[in-house]
C-alpha cells in the first residue's frame, strides 16, 4: 500500500460527516438540486464529491462496486484505509462508483426485493460538471419541475417504472452532487 | 425555549451520541425512505439513554441529521415545556452542543407546528407504531406481503366500520394516508387537524420508530391522501372553540379542566404559536394581556 492512501480522509469525521450527509440528504429530497460537498481528497480518477459521499455513506458493512477506472489500485487502497468497505461484483452492490459508461449495463444492479425495495444499489456516478439544463424532473421532491443535466434518459425512465423498485442515483462532478431517487419521473427527451 | 442556558458539548461523548458506524446505517435508511416515500425502512435501533416509548426512534433520526450549526426545537403534543420535550432538548445541548430556538430541525411527539414549516427545516416524527395495519394484521409477514401487493382493502374495511358503527370515520387521531398513490403510511399519532400539511409540505419529514426499528420519510412537496369514501370525504376536527389564552379561531385545541365544578378551557395545543400571538397582542376569552 502507498502512504498516499493514509492522506486525504476526514479531519473532523462525526461533524464533517454530519454537515455533508444534510446537503447528501437535501440532494436526494430535492431531486435536481445541486449541492456542494468537501472536506476529502480522494485519488485521482475520484472526484471530490463522490470520495466524501464514500466516506459518509458506506462502511466495511456495504458491498463496492468501482467500475472503469475508478477501480484503479490507489483508489482500492485508498478505500480500503479510509472506509473498508468491501469490493463486490455489480450484481451484489450496496454502493457502485464510476462514469455512467463504466457503469453500463445499468440492469445489473439490484433493485431490491417486492417486500423490501430498500434492498437496492445506489450508483454514485462521476460526471464531468452538473447544470440544471436538460430533461425535465417531477415527482416527490419537486414543487413544479427541476431539471438536471442526466447522461441519458431512457435508464431512468426504466428505472422508474419499476418503482417502489428500482436504483438510486447520485451525480458527482468536482465537490458538487446531485440526486436523483427512483421517484423521479424524468421527461423524455 | 433554551431553558438550561447553552452548555458546551461534553467532549466525553461522540458528536450527537451516537457511534459513526451507527450514524451511517441511519443515513442510508433515511436516503432509502427519501426514495421510496412512505415505506417503512428497517434500520438497528440502538438503545438510548432513554426508554422505549419517549422517542428514541425520532432520537436517533435527529442525531444523524444535526450538524452543530443547527437550531434544534423538540416538541410534545404541541408544547415546548413537557419533561419529554426537555429531556431530550438537553440531550441534543448537551451531546451535540446545539442550540435550540429559531429551529431548523424540528422533533416532534404527536403534531404538527400552527407555523407553516419553510423549505430549510426538517421535521422529525417520534413514532410508536409505524405499522398502520399493525392493529388489522399483528404478523409482520403479512402486513408486509400487503404493503407488497398494495392490499390496503382491510384498511378501508376498519373506516367503513366505524361509519356503520358511528356514522362518521371516527379515526381521529394516526389518520392513514396514502403517500403519492402507493404506499399507506401511518403519520404518528397526529390529530387528523394535522393531516392536510402532511401533503406538499415544503419541508423534509422523516419518521422514526426505535422500539420497532423502522424508518421512513416524506420528502418535500410529497402528495399525502388522507383515505376516505366518496359520500364519506375526509373532515378535520377539532373543537368548536376559539383558544381561551390567545383567541385563535383556527388552531388545535386542548381542553383545560380547571376545577371541580366542570369549568374548563380550550388552549392551543401548540404552545410556542400561542404565546407568539398573545405577545402580538392577540387575547382571548380568560387571557391576561401580555
Amino acid at each position: 500500500m502507498n502512504a498516499h492512501a493514509l492522506e486525504g480522509g476526514f479531519t473532523e469525521a462525526p461533524v464533517q460527516s454530519a454537515r455533508t450527509f444534510r446537503e447528501i440528504l437535501d440532494a436526494m429530497a430535492r431531486p435536481g438540486t445541486i449541492r456542494r460537498i468537501s472536506g476529502a481528497t480522494p485519488p485521482a480518477p475520484l472526484s471530490i464529491a463522490a470520495g466524501v459521499a464514500l466516506l459518509v455513506l458506506t462502511d466495511p458493512t456495504t458491498g463496492l462496486h468501482l467500475a472503469g477506472l475508478a477501480d484503479h489500485p490507489a483508489v482500492r487502497d485508498w478505500i480500503a484505509f479510509h472506509i473498508g468497505a468491501p469490493l463486490v461484483r455489480a450484481e451484489e452492490a450496496d454502493f457502485a462508483l464510476g462514469t455512467w459508461e463504466a457503469l453500463q449495463p445499468v440492469s445489473r444492479f439490484r433493485i431490491g426485493q417486492p417486500d423490501y425495495p430498500d434492498r437496492s444499489a445506489t450508483l454514485i456516478v462521476e460526471c464531468n460538471q452538473l447544470t440544471s439544463h436538460g430533461p425535465g424532473l417531477t415527482g416527490p421532491g419537486i414543487e413544479t419541475a427541476a431539471r438536471l443535466n442526466l447522461p441519458e434518459t431512457a435508464a431512468f425512465r426504466t428505472n422508474r417504472a419499476l418503482f417502489p423498485l428500482g436504483f438510486d442515483t447520485f451525480f458527482t462532478a468536482g465537490d458538487r452532487i446531485a440526486g436523483l431517487p427512483r421517484s423521479t419521473r424524468v421527461e423524455a427527451s | 425555549m433554551s431553558d438550561l442556558g447553552s452548555r458546551p458539548c461534553a467532549d466525553a461523548y461522540n458528536f450527537a451520541y451516537l457511534d459513526e458506524q451507527t450514524k451511517r446505517r441511519i443515513r442510508r435508511a433515511i436516503l432509502k425512505g427519501i426514495a421510496v416515500p412512505g415505506y417503512q425502512v428497517p434500520f438497528a435501533s440502538r438503545e438510548m439513554p432513554m426508554p422505549y416509548g419517549w422517542g428514541t426512534g425520532g432520537v436517533q433520526v435527529t442525531a444523524a441529521c444535526l450538524v452543530p450549526e443547527d437550531r434544534l426545537k423538540v416538541i410534545d403534543q404541541g408544547a415546548d415545556d413537557t419533561t419529554n420535550a426537555v429531556s431530550i432538548r438537553r440531550f441534543f445541548q448537551r451531546t451535540a452542543g446545539v442550540a435550540t430556538t429559531e429551529a431548523t430541525v424540528i422533533q416532534t411527539r404527536h403534531r404538527i407546528p400552527e407555523t407553516p414549516l419553510t423549505d430549510g427545516q426538517i421535521l422529525v416524527y417520534q413514532v410508536p407504531i409505524p405499522e398502520p395495519l399493525r392493529f388489522l394484521e399483528p404478523r409482520e409477514t403479512e402486513t408486509r406481503k400487503m404493503h407488497e401487493l398494495e392490499e390496503y382493502g382491510l384498511m378501508h374495511v376498519k373506516l367503513y366500520e366505524d361509519i356503520a358503527r358511528h356514522g362518521q370515520i371516527a379515526t381521529s387521531y394516526a389518520y392513514p394516508v396514502k403517500v403519492e398513490g402507493r404506499y399507506v403510511m401511518d403519520p404518528s399519532p397526529i390529530p387528523k387537524f394535522d393531516n392536510p400539511k402532511l401533503s406538499g409540505n415544503p419541508a423534509i419529514q422523516l419518521f422514526g420508530a426505535g422500539r420497532e426499528q423502522r424508518i421512513y420519510a416524506l420528502p418535500p412537496w410529497t402528495e399525502t391522501v388522507s383515505l376516505d369514501f366518496d359520500d364519506h370525504p375526509f373532515r378535520t376536527s377539532k373543537a368548536p372553540h376559539d383558544c381561551d389564552l390567545c383567541g385563535a379561531p383556527n388552531s388545535y385545541l386542548d381542553e383545560v379542566i380547571t376545577d371541580d365544578a366542570s369549568g374548563r378551557m380550550f388552549v392551543c395545543s401548540d404552545t410556542d404559536f400561542c404565546t407568539g400571538r398573545r405577545a402580538g397582542g392577540h387575547i382571548g376569552r380568560l387571557g391576561e394581556a401580555a
